[in-house]
């Protein structure tokens, strides 16, 4: 366990030597922390405290005051189902449902087996397709509870091609 | 040129434009490709523009990887435009109708939409080529003071929703004391439903590069901001990549053009806070701090980002201000009403024909953007309301149609021009729904700094919450009313002040639907899952069909042994709609019902396993 925290430790001091220690850099710094950690975990947090010479409790206050920042490691997968209101008009929460159904995780979790972490996001922009859900970054559009079905069974078959 | 923003990728733009490369490639073809931005006509992405000499430029719709590859094969290299895939074509001419001749073009007029779609974003000299950075050579040549007379001659008011006079703001800013000044470009377009902001980011950047460059030299600041949402991951690509060629040719840093201005832009990511688009707190988060807004005064013009005096503008409002300097201020006054200038750019979602962008003079009433522009309502179903200003505004029913759309009228009906976000409702809509969902919002995002805000906003959700379980009183109404009123009047930031808009405009303008909830437990328009059933009528069903039982995704219906009707176990079933719409149209066998108490229910218990009577459907 020390020795993970101990890589994080190490990972994180690397990837603050890119920035200028100004408390206006936080917001950035975590942002560069979770693109190359996937989430923001304890250690990481204070070192940015350690680095920047601000209360840990200050870190901890910005990272749980956005709905960016993670706290729990990601998986493989990303599914992001958008809520916005044109989405939520045409069954967004339908959609919600049934990611949530079949991946068996309630919104903010990952799989056990760290495939798949689901999450909500407020409104990507591209309502014409509604409802939306953006996929490892990549939208998704009327997605409906088959078409859910559809994505996780491209995922199975791409997964079984790649262990042949 | 293949239309590439999101929304044209979330369509399969990017297969088409691989398809597209491929074609050309195999006939060895010499013909550039360019990836554009969004045209606005979303409801027909991905869109293909072919341009070919002795030909308009055409533009198709709905285009997918066989008909690209046909367009390759029978119109670049053939002679035939295919006729039956085409949009319109973007010249007037004798074979083809272009989008001047389609109806709405009356009711539309493109000021800062107008490169969108037809310019490569990645690519400043295309942007140059359509007289790009032309203002800006042009207001380097006035005194600061010249260019915010011309600003405040052309009526300029703030496109970010509350319409503060842009000339003013700049002149309080020039005018404060404090170095550096900063400007900050507001993308941070949090409206759930608006997108208007992220197309012009994803498919014109300089137009808002060179309108902060206008903006910065007009009030002496040095350094700029772009704040976008992370969520908008091209817009941000886009954005930082219009920088870095504007910086290349001297249009950007130190001693800009040659003179004496000197101005930069850095870009910024939002982390995902609604009130972070209010100004107070989207400077906080600038300074690493949780994004909690603060009392005004100190405006951010006087005292913003770091103490220094800070101009915030939304992105449209600096879209616009290339084309007040190239053509005067009185030109932008000239369109539009007496208290509103110019144009207004709205993003059409929900059950509109015509999804996507449209720009119109202010003064167009609602009617006109939703039928004529917006080709009215899908699959022949009926208005109900449309919502217009995101969180902060209201839903107006079809009595409020004729209005025309700018900064007052709306306000004055209960709703608000806003950020450009309009919604269109239909009779599947539910008012009530949608006004939980607004408050849903508002709740979550909340900073949780003022406490009427902070609690009021969770009590009414509460309420609403049990309007659309059935478990509403009719007292709550009033009461509902009397509280959204005390959280306007106890918040200090717009989030608080605007939340409780929908509700109070949905109470104002379909109570019934209110009624209907807490009174009978009935839904109007079949929407709240608690208040609906699912029921398979045995008269239509075709009986040997079995598509709802295969396709159902919680495996809820099961047919009879032997006189195969479909049943619905409704303890299992989810609403989510999967039979309806697999249920083949000539039967249309599958009905949703409100309340539930109305399905019919047989004495024959479905479980064998002993436990609480299920309802079996016969």
């Amino acid at each position: 366990m020390t020795e993970e925290k101990g890589k994080l430790k190490k990972q994180t001091r690397r990837i603050l030597q890119g920035f200028a220690k100004k408390r206006g850099n936080l917001i950035p710094i975590l942002q560069g922390l979770q693109g190359k950690l996937g989430y923001l975990p304890r250690e990481a947090m204070l070192e940015v405290a350690r680095f920047l010479d601000i209360p840990e409790m200050d870190v901890y206050g910005v990272v749980t005051f956005y709905n960016q920042f993670r706290l729990n490691p990601l998986g493989r997968h990303s599914v992001r189902v958008c809520l916005g209101t044109a989405c939520h008009m045409k069954g967004g929460y339908i959609t919600l449902d049934a990611w949530k159904r079949r991946l068996g995780i309630e919104s903010g979790q990952t799989t056990p087996d760290r495939e798949f972490d689901l999450d909500t996001v407020a409104c990507v922009g591209c309502c014409v397709m509604a409802p939306v859900t953006v996929v490892d970054d990549k939208p998704e559009g009327k997605v409906e509870p088959t078409k859910v079905d559809g994505i996780l069974l491209s995922f199975k078959l791409e997964k079984e091609k790649k262990s042949k | 040129m293949v239309g590439a923003a999101t929304c044209g990728r979330a369509a399969g733009a990017l297969e088409v434009l691989r398809a597209i490369k491929a074609e050309l490639k195999k006939h060895g073809l010499d013909c550039p490709v360019f990836e554009v931005g969004c045209m606005g006509h979303c409801y027909a992405e991905p869109i293909v523009t072919i341009i070919k000499p002795g030909y308009p430029p055409i533009c198709y719709g709905q285009v997918n990887e066989v008909i690209a590859q046909r367009l390759v094969r029978e119109f670049i290299l053939g002679d035939n435009p295919c006729l039956e895939f085409v949009l319109g074509a973007l010249e007037k001419n004798e074979l083809v109708p272009s989008f001047a001749d389609f109806p709405r073009a009356e009711f539309e007029k493109k000021v800062i939409l107008k490169n969108c779609g037809h310019i490569d974003p990645e690519n400043i000299e295309h942007y140059i080529a359509n007289g790009g950075y032309g203002a800006l050579a042009k207001a380097l040549q006035l005194e600061p003071e010249e260019v915010i007379d011309e600003v405040k001659s052309s009526g300029l008011r703030g496109r970010g929703g509350a319409g503060f006079s842009t000339g003013e703001k700049w002149e309080v800013c020039a005018n404060a004391r404090g170095k550096p000044k900063y400007l900050v470009c507001n993308g941070d377009e949090g409206d759930p439903g608006a997108f208007m902001d992220r197309a012009i980011l994803e498919s014109d950047p300089h137009s808002v590069v060179e309108g902060m460059l206008i903006a910065g030299y007009a009030i002496g600041a040095r350094y700029g901001y772009i704040y976008v949402r992370a969520e908008y991951p091209l817009a941000v690509k886009r954005a930082q990549l219009a920088l870095q060629q504007a910086r290349k040719l001297n249009l950007l840093g130190r001693n800009i053009l040659g003179g004496d201005f000197s101005f930069d832009i850095k870009l910024f990511q939002g982390s995902g806070a609604f009130v972070c688009g209010e100004e107070t707190a989207l400077i906080a988060s600038l300074e690493g701090k949780a994004g909690t807004p603060h009392h005004r005064p100190p405006y951010p013009a006087v005292s913003g980002l770091y103490g220094k005096p800070t101009l915030v503008n939304n992105v449209k409002t600096l879209a616009y201000l290339r084309h007040i300097i190239q053509d005067g201020g009185n030109s932008f006054a000239g369109i539009g009403t007496e208290g509103s200038k110019g144009t207004a750019v709205f993003a059409l979602a929900g059950k509109v024909v015509n999804t996507g962008l449209a720009e119109v003079p202010m003064g167009t009433t609602l009617r006109q953007v939703v039928f004529d522009v917006g080709s009215g309502i899908k699959d022949g179903k009926r208005f109900k309301a449309v919502q217009i200003g995101g969180p902060s505004g209201g839903c107006l029913p079809e009595s409020a149609l004729d209005l025309p759309i700018d900064f007052d009228s709306l306000t004055e009906a209960g709703a608000m021009m806003g950020s450009g976000g309009m919604i269109v409702l239909d009779e599947d809509d539910c008012m009530v729904e949608i006004a939980r969902y607004f408050l849903e919002f508002t709740q979550r995002e909340s900073c949780g700094k003022c406490t009427f805000c902070r609690l009021g906003t969770k009590q009414m959700l509460d309420v609403l919450d049990e309007f659309t379980k059935g478990r509403g009183k009719i007292e709550d109404l009033d009461m509902l009313i009397a509280l959204a009123e005390d959280v306007k009047a106890g918040s200090l930031c717009g989030l608080g002040r605007t939340a409780p808009n929908p509700v109070l405009s949905t109470l104002r303008f379909f109570r019934d639907e209110y009624e209907a909830h807490i009174k009978e437990g009935r839904c109007p328009a079949l929407m709240c899952r608690d208040l609906i059933a699912y029921y398979i009528d045995p008269k239509k069903c075709e009986l040997t069909c079995d598509a709802c039982v295969g396709t159902c995704t919680v495996e809820a219906i099961s047919s009879h042994p032997t006189k195969r009707y479909k049943i619905i176990d409704q303890e299992k079933c989810v609403k989510c709609g999967t039979c309806l719409t697999a249920c083949p149209p000539q039967y249309s066998a599958v009905v949703k019902l409100s309340p539930p108490s109305l399905v019919p229910v047989s004495k024959i218990p479905v479980s064998k396993a002993p436990g609480p009577k299920k309802k079996k459907k016969k």
